[in-house]
């Protein structure tokens, strides 16, 4: 009877009790939820191209980053060694493109899943071997990003918000508003999404795969770089970031493999979830119940859809 | 030229259903037999025992298992090293609960163990498939390592909150704890992963194999021709867990003798599932091809350099060994989707016909 208390009364006194405790993790839920939901969309684009899952964007991310501050730090002004790791990026996307997916083209998605493992492990050493294997700060101030804080009173309370977070949302809007546009109003946004659709059709209207696909690389990779630029703002760069890419699975799979508004959905239910889930149940539990509530919220949300909440309808045929 | 079939005439189903039905294969594993159980022990050193052959079965025995639910039902697992945690804490708790009997018994009843874990983490595979599939099985990867982690009944309460293995006989002779020598721990894990492969390999021959091979081609067309999904799927896990928690165990008691939680973490997932990729899905010998290249390539290509005369330092080395793999890993691939075990295949056909090219 007190385990029934504690799990289905006492947290939600507690968030009727401080209204502004609970907007702050909400808040904080939302910023991760943000985040996790950009790395998705790395995921997703590719996904939707190429028919890639593609495990190496969570290092695309890391050494995005790593390649921006490295640069920084080896005395380049930070907005050369902005365009540089874009360049960089693009660079990255041409030589997957021409030395593992031409390769492999037709082959089983294990395979090529695999085929990204191998692009992981190569990121990782190239990046240690050429920037080294220690943490680094984020170069915030030279990105002209904000610092410090504001407080926000709501009633019963009030909620304090970092700038660089606000930064974070507006900088993931912009980019999801972008895509979308770019999706939707260029020949090469028709040109992905005719892809996407059907390979050999797409092909076969005279839409070159081969481009397309260094495209939906690169783009992704600018997506990585975004996406580092601000998780390296929260914590340090280094390669321990990519754990957070594995974060970002359980909200591909609760958003739908394939849909970038599901990505977005599927970030802000995972990370207000596993946030709320940590703050208010964690304690009965013994706490770090972060590490795997996201997948059991995903998990159940897949029992009943097995496509994923904006996923396409499953159809089997024999 | 010595490998040639022409005169064994099968006279009877069975013989041409056999696993080897070649004499020279029969000929070719009773000498690998031969050198693993007498040559090694008795002219190998410690190195070659405990660094790399001990850890090398151990990591098949894994492979074969995560084989028989990927390679063979066609259900992508990224928990196989939650659920070799399941059969070490297992094993550990069953020992310490009854230390009196024999090792090898719980070593195998923590399989047992692990199977019904995995049965209960399985269940959703019945609805989810594909890649959705693998990244539920994160969920029981990542909710598996917490509980390690968090509940200090499985290490009994002690205060490193880690696998302590006590020194255990057998026939008199210390199997496992610090007293334990390499050849003996080294024999035991040798027995129990050759009699497991022939078991694995009979396994998939059979009526149960076929089944599963049926549900991973087309899961609906396997039901329209009889086959109940939800037995053949949950048994999949069942035995793969089976294997892979044994595996489990004998990793924390015949190799590394203590273990924390992080020891099965999703790397360990990850390392076995490449172990099968590289070496073939579906394919028992593939598991092995895989163990022996994700397993003594890095520890080839770290001592490489300090046998051709160059000094690197030890970071370098590192960061030079994942690049390498990295590559190797995409040479394969591309070299032959199929995994080594095809390669293998494709050798043995070419030695058949030789020196005819078909």
């Amino acid at each position: 009877m007190d385990l029934l208390r504690a799990i289905f009364i006492d947290p939600f006194a507690q968030m009727i009790g401080s209204p502004d405790l609970l907007a702050q993790t909400i808040w904080e839920g939302f910023v991760g939820g943000v985040l996790y939901a950009l790395i998705a969309l790395g995921f997703v684009l590719i996904f939707k191209a190429s028919g890639v899952f593609n495990f190496a964007q969570g290092i695309m991310m890391v050494f995005a980053a790593l390649t921006l501050v490295g640069l920084h730090e080896k005395g380049v002004p930070a907005w050369v060694a902005l365009i540089l790791t874009i360049a960089v990026m693009y660079a990255l996307a041409v030589g997957i493109e021409r030395l593992v997916l031409r390769p492999l083209v037709n082959q089983p998605d294990i395979i090529l899943f695999m085929a990204t493992f191998g692009i992981t492990y190569f990121l990782i050493g190239l990046g240690e071997l050429v920037f080294g294997g220690n943490p680094k700060s984020m170069i915030t101030k030279e990105l002209f990003l904000p610092g410090g804080s504001i407080d926000l009173h709501i009633p019963g309370g009030r909620v304090q918000l970092q700038k660089l977070d606000i930064a974070a949302a507006a900088v993931a809007l912009i980019m999801v508003a972008g895509l979308a546009l770019f999706f939707q109003k260029t020949r090469i946004g028709r040109a992905l999404r005719a892809v996407a659709d059907d390979h050999q059709a797409a092909l076969s209207v005279g839409i070159s795969l081969n481009q397309i696909w260094v495209i939906v690389w690169f783009t992704a990779g600018v997506v990585a770089l975004a996406t580092g630029i601000f998780w390296g703002a929260r914590s340090d760069v280094s390669f321990a970031l990519q754990v957070v890419a594995l974060k970002a699975l359980p909200v591909l799979i609760l958003g739908g493999l394939t849909s970038v508004p599901g990505a977005i959905v599927g970030g802000l239910i995972i990370g207000i979830g596993e946030k709320l889930g940590e703050f208010y149940w964690g304690p009965l539990l013994g706490g770090g119940i972060e590490s795997w509530l996201a997948y059991i919220i995903a998990l159940a949300f897949l029992l009943f859809r097995p496509q994923g909440l904006f996923g396409e309808k499953i159809i089997e045929r024999i | 030229m010595f490998y040639r079939e022409a005169g064994q005439y099968k006279t009877t189903y069975a013989a041409d259903m056999a696993i080897f039905p070649i004499r020279q294969d029969r000929y070719g594993l009773a000498l690998i037999l031969l050198i693993a159980f007498v040559a090694i022990p008795a002219f190998g050193n410690q190195f070659l025992i405990n660094t790399m052959m001990i850890p090398f079965l151990i990591l098949s025995l894994a492979a074969i298992g995560l084989n028989l639910l990927t390679g063979y039902t066609g259900l992508l697992s990224l928990g196989t090293g939650a659920f070799m945690g399941v059969g070490a804490y297992a094993c550990y708790k069953l020992e310490t609960f009854f230390p009196q009997v024999n090792i090898l018994v719980w070593i195998v009843v923590s399989g047992f163990v692990s199977a019904l874990v995995g049965v209960a983490f399985g269940l959703p595979s019945l609805r989810i498939k594909g890649f959705y599939l693998a990244v539920a099985t994160l969920a029981a990867q990542f909710f598996l390592e917490w509980c390690f982690a968090r509940v200090p009944w499985l290490v009994n309460y002690n205060d490193s909150g880690a696998i302590e293995v006590p020194s255990e006989t057998l026939f008199g002779l210390s199997v496992t704890g610090p007293t334990a020598t390499p050849v003996t721990r080294y024999l035991v894990v040798l027995t129990i992963v050759a009699a497991m492969a022939w078991i694995a390999s009979n396994i998939v021959h059979g009526r149960i194999g076929r089944m599963w091979m049926a549900v991973r081609d087309m899961d609906i067309a396997a039901e329209l021709i009889g086959i109940r999904l939800l037995r053949a799927k949950l048994l999949a896990f069942a035995v793969s867990s089976f294997y892979v928690g044994v595996a489990g165990a004998m990793m924390v008691f015949l190799w590394l003798g203590a273990a924390e939680a992080e020891a099965f973490n999703i790397d360990l997932s990850f390392q076995i599932l490449f172990m099968i990729i590289i070496g073939g899905l579906g394919s028992i010998v593939g598991a092995f091809f895989g163990a022996t290249i994700i397993h003594l390539l890095p520890i080839a290509l770290r001592a490489l350099p300090a046998m051709v005369g160059l000094s690197i330092d030890a970071a370098r080395i590192d960061q030079l060994t994942f690049m390498i793999t990295g590559i190797l890993i995409i040479v394969f691939l591309i070299a032959e989707p199929h995994g080594l075990a095809r390669l293998w295949q494709t050798a043995k056909q070419k030695l058949r016909v030789w020196p005819f090219p078909y």
